[in-house]
Protein backbone atom coordinates (compact mmCIF):
# COMPACT_ATOMS: atom_id res chain seq x y z
CA UNK A 1 0.00 0.00 0.00
CA UNK A 2 1.66 3.35 -0.97
CA UNK A 3 -0.58 6.43 -0.06
CA UNK A 4 0.77 9.82 -1.33
CA UNK A 5 1.16 12.17 1.86
CA UNK A 6 0.00 15.63 0.62
CA UNK A 7 0.10 18.14 3.65
CA UNK A 8 0.58 21.21 1.81
CA UNK A 9 -3.34 21.06 0.11
CA UNK A 10 -4.86 20.12 3.65
CA UNK A 11 -2.58 23.41 5.21
CA UNK A 12 -3.91 25.80 2.31
CA UNK A 13 -6.00 28.02 4.37
CA UNK A 14 -4.18 29.09 7.60
CA UNK A 15 -6.50 31.08 8.80
CA UNK A 16 -8.89 28.46 9.29
CA UNK A 17 -6.18 26.36 10.79
CA UNK A 18 -5.70 29.58 13.16
CA UNK A 19 -8.83 30.47 13.97
CA UNK A 20 -9.61 26.80 14.53
CA UNK A 21 -6.43 26.79 17.46
CA UNK A 22 -7.15 30.02 18.59
CA UNK A 23 -10.99 28.64 19.62
CA UNK A 24 -9.63 25.65 21.29
CA UNK A 25 -7.38 27.98 23.28
CA UNK A 26 -10.22 30.24 24.31
CA UNK A 27 -12.51 27.88 25.46
CA UNK A 28 -9.73 25.97 27.08
CA UNK A 29 -8.40 29.18 28.97
CA UNK A 30 -11.93 30.83 29.68
CA UNK A 31 -13.78 27.10 30.93
CA UNK A 32 -10.62 26.71 33.05
CA UNK A 33 -10.87 29.98 34.07
CA UNK A 34 -14.33 30.01 34.97
CA UNK A 35 -14.16 26.62 36.82
CA UNK A 36 -11.29 28.05 38.86
CA UNK A 37 -13.67 30.78 40.17
CA UNK A 38 -16.95 28.04 40.76
CA UNK A 39 -14.41 25.71 42.33
CA UNK A 40 -13.03 28.62 45.00
CA UNK A 41 -16.77 29.33 45.51
CA UNK A 42 -18.38 26.25 45.81
CA UNK A 43 -15.17 24.78 47.63
CA UNK A 44 -14.99 27.36 50.40
CA UNK A 45 -19.02 27.05 50.66
CA UNK A 46 -18.68 23.19 50.98
CA UNK A 47 -16.50 23.66 53.96
CA UNK A 48 -19.43 25.48 56.14
CA UNK A 49 -20.96 22.66 57.83
CA UNK A 50 -24.54 24.36 57.29
CA UNK A 51 -26.67 21.14 55.41
CA UNK A 52 -28.74 23.85 53.32
CA UNK A 53 -25.53 25.19 51.76
CA UNK A 54 -23.68 22.07 51.34
CA UNK A 55 -26.64 19.40 49.94
CA UNK A 56 -27.33 21.59 46.65
CA UNK A 57 -23.52 22.17 45.87
CA UNK A 58 -22.98 18.69 46.51
CA UNK A 59 -26.11 17.36 44.41
CA UNK A 60 -24.08 19.72 41.47
CA UNK A 61 -20.86 18.17 41.75
CA UNK A 62 -22.29 14.87 41.63
CA UNK A 63 -24.03 15.45 38.74
CA UNK A 64 -21.52 16.88 36.57
CA UNK A 65 -18.83 14.32 37.48
CA UNK A 66 -21.36 11.72 37.11
CA UNK A 67 -22.99 12.47 33.64
CA UNK A 68 -20.76 12.92 30.05
CA UNK A 69 -19.49 15.86 29.39
CA UNK A 70 -20.93 15.13 25.77
CA UNK A 71 -24.93 14.61 27.06
CA UNK A 72 -24.19 18.32 29.29
CA UNK A 73 -22.98 19.98 26.00
CA UNK A 74 -25.96 18.76 23.96
CA UNK A 75 -28.56 18.69 26.73
CA UNK A 76 -28.09 22.48 27.18
CA UNK A 77 -28.15 22.90 23.52
CA UNK A 78 -30.74 20.80 22.80
CA UNK A 79 -32.86 20.19 25.35
CA UNK A 80 -33.05 22.98 27.89
CA UNK A 81 -34.81 25.30 25.41
CA UNK A 82 -37.98 22.89 25.20
CA UNK A 83 -37.93 24.21 29.17
CA UNK A 84 -37.25 27.61 28.74
CA UNK A 85 -38.96 28.21 25.48
CA UNK A 86 -35.60 30.03 24.63
CA UNK A 87 -32.62 28.35 22.92
CA UNK A 88 -28.80 29.19 24.04
CA UNK A 89 -26.69 30.04 21.30
CA UNK A 90 -24.42 27.09 20.19
CA UNK A 91 -21.15 28.80 21.25
CA UNK A 92 -22.99 29.59 24.83
CA UNK A 93 -24.63 26.18 25.38
CA UNK A 94 -21.19 24.60 24.85
CA UNK A 95 -19.10 26.88 26.78
CA UNK A 96 -22.09 26.61 30.11
CA UNK A 97 -21.22 22.57 29.54
CA UNK A 98 -17.71 22.88 29.85
CA UNK A 99 -17.28 25.65 32.40
CA UNK A 100 -20.06 24.01 34.55
CA UNK A 101 -17.72 20.47 34.50
CA UNK A 102 -14.82 22.13 34.95
CA UNK A 103 -16.58 23.94 37.95
CA UNK A 104 -17.49 20.31 39.40
CA UNK A 105 -14.04 19.10 38.83
CA UNK A 106 -12.27 22.34 40.75
CA UNK A 107 -14.61 22.16 43.73
CA UNK A 108 -13.68 18.67 44.39
CA UNK A 109 -9.98 19.62 44.04
CA UNK A 110 -10.29 22.81 46.48
CA UNK A 111 -12.37 21.53 48.74
CA UNK A 112 -9.95 18.05 48.93
CA UNK A 113 -6.70 20.46 49.13
CA UNK A 114 -7.88 22.40 52.07
CA UNK A 115 -9.66 19.06 53.66
CA UNK A 116 -5.49 17.62 53.42
CA UNK A 117 -4.02 20.29 55.67
CA UNK A 118 -4.26 18.64 59.29
CA UNK A 119 -6.17 19.80 62.42
CA UNK A 120 -3.05 20.62 64.09
CA UNK A 121 -2.24 23.33 61.53
CA UNK A 122 -5.67 25.14 62.07
CA UNK A 123 -5.04 24.30 65.84
CA UNK A 124 -1.75 26.07 65.90
CA UNK A 125 -3.45 28.93 63.76
CA UNK A 126 -6.34 29.17 66.36
CA UNK A 127 -3.88 28.76 69.68
CA UNK A 128 -2.44 32.07 68.56
CA UNK A 129 -5.37 33.75 68.16
CA UNK A 130 -6.47 33.30 64.68
CA UNK A 131 -10.01 34.53 63.27
CA UNK A 132 -11.12 31.65 60.55
CA UNK A 133 -10.32 34.34 57.64
CA UNK A 134 -6.80 34.94 58.84
CA UNK A 135 -5.89 31.68 59.68
CA UNK A 136 -7.55 30.33 56.19
CA UNK A 137 -5.42 33.14 54.22
CA UNK A 138 -2.00 33.11 56.42
CA UNK A 139 -1.64 29.35 57.18
CA UNK A 140 -4.31 27.14 55.42
CA UNK A 141 -4.32 28.48 51.84
CA UNK A 142 -0.90 28.83 51.14
CA UNK A 143 -0.09 25.39 52.36
CA UNK A 144 -3.67 23.87 50.05
CA UNK A 145 -2.74 26.31 46.76
CA UNK A 146 0.38 24.12 46.43
CA UNK A 147 -1.25 20.99 46.47
CA UNK A 148 -3.94 21.99 44.32
CA UNK A 149 -1.87 23.13 41.35
CA UNK A 150 -0.71 19.48 39.74
CA UNK A 151 -4.30 18.23 40.01
CA UNK A 152 -5.19 21.88 38.91
CA UNK A 153 -2.70 21.57 36.27
CA UNK A 154 -3.73 17.49 35.11
CA UNK A 155 -7.48 19.00 34.66
CA UNK A 156 -6.92 21.65 32.48
CA UNK A 157 -4.89 19.11 30.06
CA UNK A 158 -8.01 16.96 29.89
CA UNK A 159 -10.54 20.36 29.40
CA UNK A 160 -8.52 21.57 26.40
CA UNK A 161 -9.21 18.12 25.20
CA UNK A 162 -12.59 17.89 26.02
CA UNK A 163 -13.14 20.98 24.06
CA UNK A 164 -12.95 18.81 21.14
CA UNK A 165 -16.39 18.47 21.76
CA UNK A 166 -17.66 21.81 20.88
CA UNK A 167 -17.86 19.63 17.67
CA UNK A 168 -20.94 18.50 18.02
CA UNK A 169 -22.74 21.92 18.34
CA UNK A 170 -20.38 23.12 15.41
CA UNK A 171 -18.32 25.52 17.05
CA UNK A 172 -15.70 26.09 14.85
CA UNK A 173 -12.53 24.57 17.38
CA UNK A 174 -9.65 22.55 16.13
CA UNK A 175 -11.88 19.45 15.86
CA UNK A 176 -14.57 20.80 13.84
CA UNK A 177 -12.67 22.68 11.64
CA UNK A 178 -10.49 19.39 10.72
CA UNK A 179 -13.99 18.21 9.43
CA UNK A 180 -14.61 21.06 7.28
CA UNK A 181 -11.25 21.18 6.15
CA UNK A 182 -11.80 17.00 5.20
CA UNK A 183 -14.95 17.86 4.11
CA UNK A 184 -13.40 20.05 1.28
CA UNK A 185 -10.05 17.68 0.77
CA UNK A 186 -11.30 14.10 1.11
CA UNK A 187 -7.82 13.98 3.01
CA UNK A 188 -8.86 12.67 6.62
CA UNK A 189 -5.73 10.78 7.47
CA UNK A 190 -3.53 14.11 6.77
CA UNK A 191 -6.26 16.44 8.76
CA UNK A 192 -6.73 14.44 11.39
CA UNK A 193 -3.05 13.30 11.74
CA UNK A 194 -2.27 17.24 11.79
CA UNK A 195 -5.00 18.21 14.09
CA UNK A 196 -4.05 15.50 16.76
CA UNK A 197 -0.09 16.68 16.36
CA UNK A 198 -1.31 19.94 17.43
CA UNK A 199 -3.08 18.92 20.28
CA UNK A 200 -0.06 17.32 21.36
CA UNK A 201 2.39 20.22 20.28
CA UNK A 202 0.05 22.46 23.06
CA UNK A 203 -0.56 20.08 26.04
CA UNK A 204 2.74 17.94 25.63
CA UNK A 205 4.80 21.14 27.86
CA UNK A 206 1.83 21.74 29.95
CA UNK A 207 2.29 17.72 30.87
CA UNK A 208 6.03 18.63 31.15
CA UNK A 209 5.27 21.36 33.46
CA UNK A 210 2.88 19.30 35.80
CA UNK A 211 5.45 17.09 36.13
CA UNK A 212 7.77 19.44 37.29
CA UNK A 213 5.60 20.92 39.91
CA UNK A 214 4.46 17.18 41.10
CA UNK A 215 8.42 17.40 42.04
CA UNK A 216 8.58 20.20 43.72
CA UNK A 217 5.66 19.69 45.55
CA UNK A 218 7.15 16.72 46.83
CA UNK A 219 10.01 17.88 48.34
CA UNK B 1 -4.88 25.17 93.95
CA UNK B 2 -2.32 27.80 96.53
CA UNK B 3 -4.16 30.82 94.99
CA UNK B 4 -6.16 30.64 97.84
CA UNK B 5 -3.57 29.64 100.40
CA UNK B 6 -1.60 33.23 100.22
CA UNK B 7 -4.57 35.01 100.11
CA UNK B 8 -4.71 36.27 96.11
CA UNK B 9 -7.16 35.01 93.26
CA UNK B 10 -5.98 32.34 91.35
CA UNK B 11 -5.23 33.62 87.88
CA UNK B 12 -6.99 30.77 86.09
CA UNK B 13 -10.38 28.96 87.72
CA UNK B 14 -11.20 25.97 86.34
CA UNK B 15 -14.60 24.80 88.14
CA UNK B 16 -16.55 21.37 87.58
CA UNK B 17 -15.59 21.51 83.94
CA UNK B 18 -17.03 18.34 82.13
CA UNK B 19 -16.65 17.26 78.78
CA UNK B 20 -18.42 14.64 77.19
CA UNK B 21 -17.72 13.12 73.18
CA UNK B 22 -21.32 12.36 72.50
CA UNK B 23 -21.98 9.84 75.21
CA UNK B 24 -18.92 9.12 76.31
CA UNK B 25 -17.02 11.16 78.95
CA UNK B 26 -13.69 12.40 78.97
CA UNK B 27 -13.48 14.76 81.59
CA UNK B 28 -15.71 14.36 84.61
CA UNK B 29 -15.72 17.43 86.69
CA UNK B 30 -12.31 19.05 87.18
CA UNK B 31 -11.57 22.11 89.13
CA UNK B 32 -8.57 23.23 89.76
CA UNK B 33 -6.55 27.11 90.08
CA UNK B 34 -3.39 28.32 88.90
CA UNK B 35 -1.89 31.08 91.02
CA UNK B 36 0.67 33.72 89.07
CA UNK B 37 3.67 32.41 88.34
CA UNK B 38 2.46 28.71 89.16
CA UNK B 39 3.44 25.55 87.31
CA UNK B 40 0.80 23.03 87.84
CA UNK B 41 1.73 19.62 86.19
CA UNK B 42 -0.73 16.77 84.91
CA UNK B 43 0.26 13.36 85.13
CA UNK B 44 -1.95 10.26 84.62
CA UNK B 45 -2.10 7.19 82.38
CA UNK B 46 -3.41 7.94 78.50
CA UNK B 47 -7.01 8.31 77.93
CA UNK B 48 -7.43 9.73 82.01
CA UNK B 49 -8.35 13.40 80.18
CA UNK B 50 -5.57 15.11 80.66
CA UNK B 51 -4.36 16.03 77.14
CA UNK B 52 -8.65 17.20 77.04
CA UNK B 53 -9.30 19.06 79.97
CA UNK B 54 -5.77 20.85 78.68
CA UNK B 55 -7.61 21.41 75.14
CA UNK B 56 -10.71 22.47 77.26
CA UNK B 57 -8.97 25.23 78.74
CA UNK B 58 -7.43 26.96 75.39
CA UNK B 59 -10.87 26.25 74.13
CA UNK B 60 -9.80 24.26 71.25
CA UNK B 61 -12.75 21.91 72.58
CA UNK B 62 -15.68 23.45 73.89
CA UNK B 63 -16.34 22.14 77.25
CA UNK B 64 -19.66 20.69 77.82
CA UNK B 65 -20.42 22.11 81.11
CA UNK B 66 -18.65 24.28 84.07
CA UNK B 67 -16.52 27.50 84.09
CA UNK B 68 -13.55 28.44 83.39
CA UNK B 69 -12.09 32.15 84.61
CA UNK B 70 -9.11 33.99 82.95
CA UNK B 71 -8.15 36.94 85.42
CA UNK B 72 -11.06 38.82 84.94
CA UNK B 73 -12.98 36.92 82.08
CA UNK B 74 -15.33 34.15 83.36
CA UNK B 75 -16.64 32.17 80.78
CA UNK B 76 -19.77 29.46 81.63
CA UNK B 77 -20.24 26.89 79.38
CA UNK B 78 -23.48 24.66 78.85
CA UNK B 79 -25.79 27.00 77.98
CA UNK B 80 -27.39 26.83 74.71
CA UNK B 81 -24.97 27.39 71.44
CA UNK B 82 -21.21 28.26 72.06
CA UNK B 83 -19.96 30.02 75.04
CA UNK B 84 -17.47 32.41 73.08
CA UNK B 85 -17.02 32.97 68.79
CA UNK B 86 -15.36 34.40 66.04
CA UNK B 87 -13.34 37.44 67.42
CA UNK B 88 -14.09 36.77 71.48
CA UNK B 89 -13.11 33.22 70.93
CA UNK B 90 -9.82 34.01 69.13
CA UNK B 91 -8.90 37.71 71.42
CA UNK B 92 -9.17 34.57 74.62
CA UNK B 93 -7.13 32.14 72.72
CA UNK B 94 -4.49 34.61 72.26
CA UNK B 95 -4.16 35.43 75.81
CA UNK B 96 -3.69 31.81 76.55
CA UNK B 97 -0.48 29.92 75.35
CA UNK B 98 -0.27 26.27 73.70
CA UNK B 99 2.86 23.89 72.43
CA UNK B 100 1.25 20.79 70.82
CA UNK B 101 2.83 17.06 71.17
CA UNK B 102 3.65 17.44 67.29
CA UNK B 103 5.18 21.11 67.14
CA UNK B 104 2.62 22.07 64.27
CA UNK B 105 4.58 24.69 62.84
CA UNK B 106 3.76 26.36 59.75
CA UNK B 107 6.18 24.50 57.66
CA UNK B 108 5.73 27.39 54.51
CA UNK B 109 7.46 29.66 57.24
CA UNK B 110 10.48 30.46 58.19
CA UNK B 111 11.50 29.95 62.28
CA UNK B 112 11.48 33.26 62.60
CA UNK B 113 7.95 33.82 60.74
CA UNK B 114 6.43 31.32 62.49
CA UNK B 115 7.33 33.10 65.65
CA UNK B 116 6.11 36.78 64.66
CA UNK B 117 3.15 35.28 62.76
CA UNK B 118 0.70 35.31 66.19
CA UNK B 119 2.01 39.05 67.58
CA UNK B 120 1.63 40.25 63.41
CA UNK B 121 -1.27 38.75 62.19
CA UNK B 122 -3.43 38.53 65.30
CA UNK B 123 -2.35 41.09 67.37
CA UNK B 124 -1.67 43.33 64.58
CA UNK B 125 2.34 44.71 65.73
CA UNK B 126 4.21 46.61 63.31
CA UNK B 127 6.32 43.69 61.02
CA UNK B 128 9.70 45.08 62.78
CA UNK B 129 8.89 45.13 66.21
CA UNK B 130 7.56 41.65 65.03
CA UNK B 131 10.60 40.36 64.11
CA UNK B 132 12.71 42.25 66.62
CA UNK B 133 10.15 40.19 69.52
CA UNK B 134 10.76 36.89 67.03
CA UNK B 135 14.75 36.94 67.15
CA UNK B 136 14.49 37.79 70.85
CA UNK B 137 12.43 34.79 71.53
CA UNK B 138 14.70 32.41 69.44
CA UNK B 139 17.89 33.46 70.95
CA UNK B 140 15.61 32.84 74.39
CA UNK B 141 15.25 29.07 73.00
CA UNK B 142 18.97 28.76 72.22
CA UNK B 143 18.15 29.17 68.89
CA UNK B 144 19.78 32.00 67.80
CA UNK B 145 21.00 31.74 64.19
CA UNK B 146 18.40 29.36 62.88
CA UNK B 147 15.64 32.16 62.05
CA UNK B 148 16.01 31.93 58.76
CA UNK B 149 15.40 27.97 58.55
CA UNK B 150 12.19 26.43 57.86
CA UNK B 151 10.51 23.23 59.99
CA UNK B 152 11.48 20.73 58.11
CA UNK B 153 15.22 21.86 58.04
CA UNK B 154 15.32 21.81 62.22
CA UNK B 155 15.50 18.99 64.55
CA UNK B 156 12.41 17.86 66.75
CA UNK B 157 13.91 19.43 69.86
CA UNK B 158 15.10 22.33 67.45
CA UNK B 159 11.44 22.43 66.36
CA UNK B 160 9.50 22.00 69.58
CA UNK B 161 11.38 25.52 70.54
CA UNK B 162 10.38 27.34 67.84
CA UNK B 163 7.18 25.80 68.54
CA UNK B 164 7.86 27.15 72.19
CA UNK B 165 9.22 30.92 71.47
CA UNK B 166 5.85 31.07 68.84
CA UNK B 167 3.29 30.70 71.70
CA UNK B 168 5.70 32.68 73.82
CA UNK B 169 5.53 35.59 71.48
CA UNK B 170 1.80 36.48 72.11
CA UNK B 171 2.73 37.04 75.68
CA UNK B 172 -0.01 35.01 77.27
CA UNK B 173 -0.92 34.92 80.45
CA UNK B 174 -1.18 30.79 81.20
CA UNK B 175 1.44 28.60 79.37
CA UNK B 176 -0.07 25.12 78.10
CA UNK B 177 2.27 22.13 77.05
CA UNK B 178 0.56 19.21 75.90
CA UNK B 179 3.14 16.16 76.09
CA UNK B 180 5.81 18.08 74.20
CA UNK B 181 8.40 16.23 74.58
CA UNK B 182 6.60 12.61 73.61
CA UNK B 183 7.17 12.79 69.84
CA UNK B 184 10.83 13.45 70.41
CA UNK B 185 13.66 11.01 70.07
CA UNK B 186 15.22 10.79 73.75
CA UNK B 187 18.04 12.44 73.28
CA UNK B 188 16.03 15.55 72.27
CA UNK B 189 13.77 15.67 75.01
CA UNK B 190 16.67 17.36 77.49
CA UNK B 191 17.09 20.40 75.62
CA UNK B 192 13.46 21.21 75.46
CA UNK B 193 12.57 20.08 79.11
CA UNK B 194 15.58 23.25 79.98
CA UNK B 195 13.90 25.55 78.59
CA UNK B 196 10.79 24.99 80.16
CA UNK B 197 12.50 24.86 83.51
CA UNK B 198 13.88 28.25 82.58
CA UNK B 199 10.21 29.45 81.53
CA UNK B 200 9.32 27.67 85.32
CA UNK B 201 12.51 29.77 87.35
CA UNK B 202 11.22 33.26 85.20
CA UNK B 203 7.95 33.00 86.60
CA UNK B 204 5.90 32.06 83.46
CA UNK B 205 2.45 30.68 84.65
CA UNK B 206 2.08 26.78 82.87
CA UNK B 207 0.43 23.78 82.86
CA UNK B 208 2.15 21.55 82.12
CA UNK B 209 0.69 17.78 80.82
CA UNK B 210 3.74 15.30 80.39
CA UNK B 211 5.00 11.73 81.25
CA UNK B 212 8.12 12.91 82.55
CA UNK B 213 8.16 12.48 86.24
CA UNK B 214 11.56 13.31 87.83
CA UNK B 215 11.09 16.84 85.50
CA UNK B 216 8.17 17.42 86.84
CA UNK B 217 9.35 17.07 90.20
CA UNK B 218 11.87 19.28 89.78
CA UNK B 219 9.16 22.37 88.02
CA UNK B 220 6.30 21.72 89.40
CA UNK B 221 4.55 23.63 92.47
CA UNK B 222 1.60 21.45 92.73
CA UNK B 223 0.57 17.86 90.82
CA UNK B 224 -2.81 17.03 89.72
CA UNK B 225 -3.53 13.09 89.34
CA UNK B 226 -5.83 12.59 86.73
CA UNK B 227 -7.67 9.16 86.63
CA UNK B 228 -11.15 8.28 84.38
CA UNK B 229 -11.83 12.17 83.98
CA UNK B 230 -11.43 13.05 87.31
CA UNK B 231 -8.52 14.36 89.51
CA UNK B 232 -7.75 11.55 91.95
CA UNK B 233 -5.30 13.24 93.87
CA UNK B 234 -3.52 16.80 94.12
CA UNK B 235 -0.86 18.32 96.09
CA UNK B 236 2.86 19.90 96.00
CA UNK B 237 4.80 17.82 93.84
CA UNK B 238 6.78 16.71 96.72
CA UNK B 239 3.88 14.36 97.98
CA UNK B 240 2.22 13.77 95.35
CA UNK B 241 4.65 12.18 93.66
CA UNK B 242 7.56 10.91 96.63
CA UNK B 243 4.86 10.16 98.94
CA UNK B 244 1.56 9.05 96.93
CA UNK B 245 -1.81 8.62 99.46
CA UNK B 246 -4.06 7.40 96.52
CA UNK B 247 -3.26 3.90 95.39
CA UNK B 248 -3.98 4.64 91.54
CA UNK B 249 -1.24 7.27 92.14
CA UNK B 250 1.05 4.71 93.69
CA UNK B 251 0.44 2.25 91.24
CA UNK B 252 0.44 4.51 88.17
CA UNK B 253 4.22 5.91 89.58
CA UNK B 254 5.54 2.43 89.99
CA UNK B 255 5.48 2.18 86.62
CA UNK B 256 7.68 5.16 86.17
CA UNK B 257 10.58 4.52 88.75
CA UNK B 258 12.49 2.34 87.32
CA UNK B 259 13.26 4.64 83.78
CA UNK B 260 12.84 7.75 85.67
CA UNK B 261 15.51 6.36 88.03
CA UNK B 262 17.72 5.76 84.71
CA UNK B 263 17.07 9.33 83.14
CA UNK B 264 17.61 11.20 86.45
CA UNK B 265 21.15 9.22 86.60
CA UNK B 266 22.04 9.76 82.76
Amino acid sequence: MHYHWDLGMVLADTDLWWRGIGVTLLYSVATVAGGIVIGVFCGLTLLSQKRWLTLPLEAYVEIFRCTPLLIQIVWFYYALPILLNFSLPAWLAAGLGLTLYMGAFCTEIFRAGVMSIGRGQWQAGRALGMTYARLMRRIVLPQAVRRMVPPLVNQSITQLKNTALLYVVAVPDLMYTSSIVTAETYRPLEVYTIAAAIYFMMLYPLTLFAKRLETRVDR
Amino acid sequence: MTGDEDGHQPMLEVTDLVKNYGPVPAVRGVSLGVARGEVVVLIGPSGCGKSTLLRCVHLLEEPTSGTIRVGAQQISFGGSGKALTGRKLAAYRSRIGMVFQHFELFPHMTALQNVMEGPVTAKRMDRRAGADLARGLLAKVGLAGKEQSYPAQLSGGQAQRVAIARALAMSPEVMLFDEVTSALDPELVGEVLAVMRQLAEDGTTMIVVTHEIPFARDIADHVLFMDAGVVAEHGPAAEVLVRPANPRTRAFLSRFHHAGALRSVG
